[in-house]
């Protein structure tokens, strides 16, 4: 034991040294310090009413650590300081424990309650139990067909299909012929129908890609392979943000032509977008999913206003060239695009 | 071709040579390999993806295999160890993300040289080695639970500090730093060599395949490795120093998985949180195929390499081939299932002929 605890003394030693040399070997470019430069003062949230202080909970699908769902929860969380609402968020991506998630929500006697169906069966009988129980619901991000069936006042989102075909349209107008279709989630039904849409008003040949999203050498080198196989791919379209950066690092190594597309946004992007080592981004403008839905549920609550008149309200598909990017870098590094 | 019977002298005396020499025929010793079963399925998966992909062959092709081999064979090694050391690492798929995300978060806020937070990086992704070796020999409790707990409190502080420190689930980008080039000149840096790129990745591999033989091979550590795999109570009884050689396995996970992480660090220069989850079993596959046992006591560093050269080929053979990918993960059970019968049979034969 005292043989061990030296090692701890030793260890806390090593670091307490590697702490203080970190503070001598500071970088003079980049970093924290940088940002906090960059950054200006943004005031402390408040909210802007002063009706009751109602619960809002939100239940999505995410998996643990997506970008995308990260922002989204950033844009219901603003709105949810403005309207002065006790904000709720939990997710699951396995349809059964999303909806036992739900039922807690209702269990609590939330005032209001905002949903993705990325599995619309698992969530059917949850969301008609939260209309009985007398709880309006709104329904983001995915679907969109079952939204009005299983009674939800309004639905906030992008259509997949639609979202696919601005990309084969784009990809049209850029004079591309054979595309690649980067899927990095086998089974994800989202993700299928961006691919099937792009294939359908894309004028020239797309294949599909299937790449395992957790492991992003891996990533890369699946891209590079099938980039190599095939020399006459002229485009890539990745699924997500940071794919795009392995396509293109993938794209360096098999030295192909090809340009490199991607949906959705993050901060690389834009900045790849900017310097051109992207062509464009299909954005969704996640954040808006989730400030929409609180702030409509709000307004629901507050003036019984519904929007879209039983139709999807679509938040994207936004198509973000070089042009745009620029503008839009800031807003990404602070995660609200 | 008889290896039994040795080319009889002219004079054939009666006393024949002792049996127990026999083993030192270069056939038997090749046979007693533990890696030959996964060498025979390499070249047996090559040939086949030879014929099938006609791209396949060609040298940039062979280049971006072997990147795929090299980023899973740099883990495979030490888990190799590991399980011929008789335990299991759940936690080493996870920890390489940890492990660049320390590395990227160190460096961001303190706005530090960015070597200085590779260099806090290994000290605490190290620190997680010992605490799984710490814990599994205090505890006695199975290494399956021990890593499957560390797995999970990994995941979770992945997400919880990078969500905490960047307010977003992946890190801001170091690579404005200072320090940043000559650390992506170390771990993810590319060499090219008319239209082949060989990415640095492929030499790390490489030192620890060499590094992990001699150690098995020629040093006393080697011995306990084996020792401890094949019967812990009776390595112990013979004075081999189970807790520490346990610790050292897990420390030497702990080392290549900070070599993954700073490699995906300074490749993407931006790091997910949610990355790495289940890669661990990639890499145990790859110890197996390369006839590591499960139960420990048997298994080599090259094996694991063949192992993961096997799952490069497969994985991007068949997307070389242009196949229907839906089919990847049946064709990559198959495999295992198939590698590891084969190892079995080879050994057995191996051991009846003796």
């Amino acid at each position: 034991m005292a043989r061990a605890r030296t090692g701890v003394r030793a260890l806390g030693a090593v670091l307490a040294a590697v702490l203080g040399a970190s503070l001598a070997g500071c970088s003079s470019t980049g970093g924290k310090r940088a940002e906090d430069a960059r950054k200006a003062q943004s005031a402390a949230g408040k909210a802007a009413v002063t009706t009751p202080r109602w619960t809002f909970a939100m239940v999505t699908h995410s998996g643990d650590g997506d970008t995308f769902w990260d922002i989204v929860q950033n844009g219901a969380e603003q709105a949810a300081v403005k309207d002065n609402i006790n904000f709720l968020y939990s997710h699951s991506d396995e349809g059964q424990q999303q909806a036992q998630l739900v039922q807690a929500a209702i269990d609590k006697k939330v005032n209001g309650l905002i949903v993705s169906l990325a599995k619309p069966d698992a969530m059917k009988d949850v969301i008609a139990k939260a209309e009985k129980a007398g709880i309006p619901v709104i329904t983001v991000n995915s679907g969109s067909e079952q939204s009005k069936a299983y009674g939800a006042l309004t639905h906030i989102g992008q259509d997949e299909t639609i979202a696919g075909e601005a990309v084969g349209d784009e990809l049209d107008r850029r004079g591309k012929k054979k595309a690649l279709c980067v899927l990095h989630e086998q089974g994800n039904v989202g993700h299928e129908q961006r691919c099937a849409g792009a294939k359908k008003t894309f004028g020239g040949q797309m294949q599909n890609l299937y790449v395992d999203g957790t492991n992003m050498p891996d990533v890369q080198a699946s891209i590079e392979a099938k980039l190599q196989a095939d020399r006459s791919i002229d485009s890539v379209v990745t699924l997500g943000a940071p794919f795009a950066d392995a396509a293109v690092q993938a794209r360096k190594t098999a030295e192909s032509e090809a340009e490199v597309d991607t949906f959705d946004l993050n901060a690389k992007v834009a900045t790849a977008l900017t310097a051109g080592t992207l062509g464009f981004a299909v954005d969704q403008q996640p954040y808006l999913q989730g400030y929409e839905a609180v702030d409509l549920l709000w307004l629901y609550k507050y003036n019984a206003d519904v929007l879209g008149g039983g139709r999807p309200v679509l938040t994207g598909p936004q198509i973000i060239t070089k042009n745009d990017a620029a503008e839009l870098q800031q807003y990404t590094e602070r995660g609200t695009r | 071709m008889s290896a039994t019977a040795p080319p009889a002298t002219p004079d054939s005396t009666p006393a024949k040579t002792d049996e127990r020499l026999l083993r030192t025929s270069p056939l038997r010793k090749l046979l007693g390999r533990p890696e030959l079963g996964s060498v025979v399925g390499a070249v047996a998966v090559f040939l086949f993806f030879s014929i099938i992909a006609e791209s396949f062959l060609r040298a940039s092709s062979l280049s971006t295999v072997l990147y795929a081999a090299s980023t899973l064979g740099i883990m495979a090694v030490p888990v190799a160890l590991l399980m011929i050391g008789g335990e299991f690492d759940l936690s080493a798929g996870v920890l390489v993300t940890s492990s660049a995300l320390i590395s990227s978060m160190f460096s961001y806020q303190m706005t530090a040289n960015v070597w200085v937070g590779v260099l806090v990086s290994l000290l605490v992704t190290l620190a997680v080695g010992v605490f799984n070796g710490f814990m599994l020999t205090r505890t006695k409790l199975p290494s399956f639970i021990i890593t499957l707990g560390t797995f999970l409190m990994l995941t979770g502080l992945n997400l919880g500090f990078t969500k905490l420190i960047s307010g977003t689930v992946s890190t801001k980008s170091i690579a404005d730093m200072e320090g940043f080039e000559s650390a992506k000149k170390l771990f993810a840096s590319q060499l090219t060599l008319g239209d082949v790129t060989l990415k640095v990745t492929i030499l790390w591999w490489f030192v620890l395949v060499a590094l992990a033989t001699w150690i098995l091979l020629r040093t006393r550590f080697g011995n306990w490795i084996f020792a401890v795999g094949g019967g812990a109570d009776a390595a112990r009884a013979v004075g081999v120093p189970v807790n520490k050689t346990k610790i050292g396995l897990y420390m030497g996970v702990a080392f290549a998985a900070w070599i993954s992480g700073q490699h995906l660090l300074f490749s993407f220069d931006v790091v997910q949180s949610g990355e790495g989850v289940g890669n661990e079993l990639t890499y145990i596959i790859a110890a197996v195929i390369g006839g590591c046992l499960i139960t420990g006591g048997y298994g080599s560093a090259i094996g694991s390499a063949v192992g993961a050269f096997i799952f490069g080929m497969t994985s991007k053979g068949i997307v070389y081939a242009e196949w229907n990918p839906d089919w990847f993960k049946f064709f990559l059970g198959a495999m295992l299932l198939l590698a590891t019968l084969l190892n079995a049979w080879v050994r057995k034969r191996a051991e009846a002929s003796k």
